[in-house]
């Protein structure tokens, strides 16, 4: 800070900098070499590659990459384990689960810092809200592990024996616990495929299911590419849950089509954020800011379409505007930070890609004044406004920090707009009329509706998609049934 | 502090046909955006300034049936050198005091630069006839109060009677001649966020210097979302009109952590040009000892017991 004039003996510097604030990477404790958690043991693989810090390019360590002889030799050993899971009464099952919620919440910094870290996501977000949901997934779910015949009246609720579960890059270990959680109180063992660049957290929890005392082979962690999901979708499972790209996800569909094996598929979006005119207009503003930038814009439930009612577009543009100026772009793990690191190199390229698209399109490109440090993959927040419904910024799925504004001029014409993707996995309403947020509740094609709000999960709660957002829900009673034979989906 | 025209442009009268305009306010996105604004993590050479800022702002204030000439001369001498024993902390912006007080408080300041504010029109309730609450800003302008802190009418606010409100607060800014006006609000009174924005307009219109969350007397009284609500009110009017608008919380500010948090939300809302004395104050009689107390911790890197900060 430059000190520019003096009153009261007091230094009167230019504006307020905030000093880094940056949380302490001491509680994480990496090894140099991860191998693959099979059987409640760490087996050697046969190859292995670099996982890196997307905010510093450093790298964090060696992690395997299973082949399909390995991703075999984890179904195995799931099987195995799945006779002694399946027979325990629920109540023993509950009783791993909600240690495992307990180990979570007591080793929240660490695993909350080693995303940051691993992820590129500010430590805000994993601190408040990846690591507590993570937790209150297994805390919910514990509940149900001994209430199966309740939570399914008049039926016989089974476990289905070895679920295959391949999970993204955006909320590591969030999207672990979405599908461990759920699995394992239903009697299931799974054999899970982190993403390949966010394998950290995957490999952490491991420690926490040994700490739990988990029986061997209930929870096998296989790290790799790809390739490694494709065997996973090909070994012996009986069920295969993936969260992911629309692309992989219509690719396991196809590999899974005329087998036994049950899939459920969380997908792309494309989500509409609809802003009346009689909305809170700066609380709108935050929703919006929330919906798209809350974790890059790394969010399949993203707000990535942003319809305005045209009387007061201009007003909520230049409130964004003025906004995103101070969003704080930076180190994930300081404190202060709103907006992290892109992911890898290859979704910083599609993001740039599909900007310079926008940009050629015609759409307008407002991008606040923000330094981004040299070293790492980093996209300044970004807002596209004349955006027509025919451009590809305003029907692809971007995956990043960037924004298309469009405008409507009625309820109908907003509801039309919205409901014209391939997508259908969320939408947000903004409105102090209650009965017109019933209103296009009922009307808009996507599985979850918020409203006054975005971006807000509780493991209580439904998420899944309409379209090609994808099948099968996650969240709450209707989360349970996936796993389960001998019940119809609730 | 800029004078600014008493009718900016866009709060025009009839005011009733404006109000609707004025937009509402969802409780629980602006509590959780207060909440995520007060994780804020300020640190070193960063809290030093805003430590240093929140003294220069604050409005050192006793308000009390028992204030007697001797403890205002106290708060005088704190207000000037709050700290004697560290020479570079600034003085505080102005003291606060009922109008009975403010000769002696005008003495006691002359030439030191901070500002006498006095309350005023029937404080704290607001409930006498106009003229009385008239002559009570007057009587406290004739004893030299610089600022006068006057509070609005809740029982015609509430009552839906804005008119009323408005055309006193003008009516009060008349008699205020050169000394600036606080327009008290007493948000614990006005029960919804929605009412802090509609209050908040209608004093900016009518002519306020500074908008101000409470009188103190109450329990509730400033807080970080209400303070985020006048915030915002002051932005939309200078977007609309240009006209700066300054801010006052008060009553409950006890910890310079707390103190903080207000600040930064002035800085992320309304920006830098906020974070003066000239725009934005700081009601408080206690909480300027803890801040002492931090800027000592940041300057030596040890506590001290309270035993070394005078109490006044």
């Amino acid at each position: 800070m430059t000190e520019v004039a003096k009153r009261g003996g007091a230094p009167v510097p230019a504006d307020w900098t905030y000093a880094p604030a940056p949380e302490s990477r001491d509680v994480v404790s990496l090894r140099e070499r991860y191998g693959l958690f099979v059987g409640g043991e760490w087996l050697e693989p046969a190859d292995t590659y670099t996982t890196f810090s997307p905010a510093t390019e450093e790298a964090l360590a060696q992690v395997g990459q299973a082949s399909p002889a390995d991703v075999t030799n984890a179904v195995g050993a799931a099987r195995e384990a799945f006779a002694v899971w399946s027979s325990l009464p629920g109540s023993e099952r509950a009783k791993y689960l909600f240690r495992i919620a307990r180990i979570l919440q007591e080793r929240s910094r660490e695993f909350a810092v080693l995303e940051s870290l691993n992820g590129g996501k500010p430590i805000k977000e994993s601190r408040d809200v990846d690591l507590p949901l993570a937790a209150a997934h297994f805390f919910y779910y514990a509940g149900w592990a001994d209430k199966l015949e309740y939570a399914f009246p008049n039926r016989t609720p089974r476990p289905l024996g070895v679920a295959g579960q391949i999970i993204p890059w955006n909320f590591p270990l969030l999207m672990l616990a979405w599908k461990i959680a759920p699995a394992l109180a239903a009697g299931n063992t799974v054999v899970l495929k982190p993403a390949e660049t966010t394998p950290l957290t995957a490999l952490l929890f491991c420690d926490v299911v040994r700490q739990a005392e988990l029986p061997a082979g209930v929870v096998n962690i296989v790290t790799g590419d790809g390739a490694t999901g494709a065997a996973l979708v090909d070994a012996h499972v009986d069920k295969i849950a993936f969260t992911g790209s629309t692309e992989v996800g219509k690719a396991i569909q196809r590999r899974l089509a005329g087998t036994d094996k049950k899939v459920t598929l969380e997908l792309g979006g494309k989500a509409a954020n609809i802003v009346f005119d009689d909305a809170a207009v700066d609380q709108a503003v935050e929703g919006i800011v929330n919906g798209i930038y809350f974790n890059q814009g790394h969010v399949c439930c993203a707000g990535s379409r942003l319809f305005v009612q045209e009387s007061i577009a201009d007003t909520v543009v230049e409130k964004l505007k003025r906004r995103m100026a101070t969003l704080r772009v930076g180190d994930p793990l300081d404190k202060n930070t709103d907006v992290g690191a892109i992911n890898s190199r290859a979704q910083l390229e599609k993001i740039q890609e599909l900007v310079a698209a926008g940009r050629d399109e015609g759409a307008e490109i407002y991008q606040p004044p923000c330094q981004l440090p040299e070293k790492g993959y980093w996209f300044a927040p970004t807002v596209f406004t004349n955006v027509a419904q025919s451009y590809r910024i305003a029907q692809e799925e971007i995956f990043g920090p960037v924004l298309s504004v469009l405008t409507f001029r009625t309820p109908d014409e907003a509801v039309e707009k919205a409901n014209n993707t391939p997508y259908g996995l969320s939408a947000g309403v903004w409105t102090e009329k209650g009965s017109r947020i019933l209103w296009m509740a009922e009307r808009l094609r996507a599985g979850v509706v918020w409203a006054n709000t975005y971006n807000r999960f509780d493991p209580t709660s439904p998420f899944g998609g309409f379209k090609e957002s994808g099948f099968g829900r996650e969240g709450g009673l209707h989360g349970l049934a996936p796993y389960l034979d001998g019940v119809t989906h609730a | 502090m800029a004078q600014a025209p008493a009718l900016p442009a866009g709060f025009e009268l009839p005011l009733k046909q404006r109000l609707p305009r004025i937009g509402s306010i969802d409780q629980v996105a602006v509590e959780a955006r207060a909440g995520e604004l007060a994780k804020r993590s300020i640190k070193r050479d960063a809290k030093l300034w805003a430590l240093e800022l929140a003294i220069r702002c604050c409005d050192l204030t006793t308000l009390e049936g028992q204030d007697t000439p001797g403890k205002v001369a106290a708060l005088c001498s704190k207000a000037i050198r709050p700290d004697p024993s560290d020479a570079s902390v600034p003085s505080v912006a102005a003291v606060c005091v009922y109008p009975n007080l403010v000769p002696v408080a005008k003495e006691r300041l002359a030439g030191s630069g901070v500002k006498v504010a006095s309350v005023a029109t029937a404080f704290p309730s607001g409930q006498s006839p106009l003229d009385v609450k008239l002559r009570d800003v007057e009587d406290a302008v004739a004893f030299g109060a610089d600022e006068i802190d006057m509070v609005i009418d809740r029982g015609a606010f509430l009552s839906g009677r804005y008119a009323h409100v408005y055309d006193e607060i003008c009516r009060v800014k008349e008699s205020c001649g050169d000394a600036h006006l606080k327009v008290i609000l007493e948000v614990a009174e006005l029960g919804t966020y929605d009412n802090v924005r509609r209050a908040s307009l209608l004093a900016m219109a009518a002519g306020a210097d500074f908008i101000k969350t409470s009188t103190g007397k109450l329990p509730g009284a400033a807080t970080l979302p209400v303070h985020l609500v006048m915030l915002e009110a002051i932005r939309d009017v200078y977007e609309e009109t240009g006209r700066r608008v300054g801010m006052k919380p008060a009553g409950g500010i006890r910890t310079s952590k707390n103190a903080i948090q207000y600040l930064v939300q002035v800085h992320e809302t309304l920006g830098p040009d906020w974070l003066t004395p000239d725009l934005y104050r700081i009601g408080a009689s206690s909480l300027v000892n803890d801040i002492l107390m931090q800027i000592r911790k940041e300057k030596t890197g040890a506590y001290q017991s309270k035993e070394y900060f005078t109490n006044d």
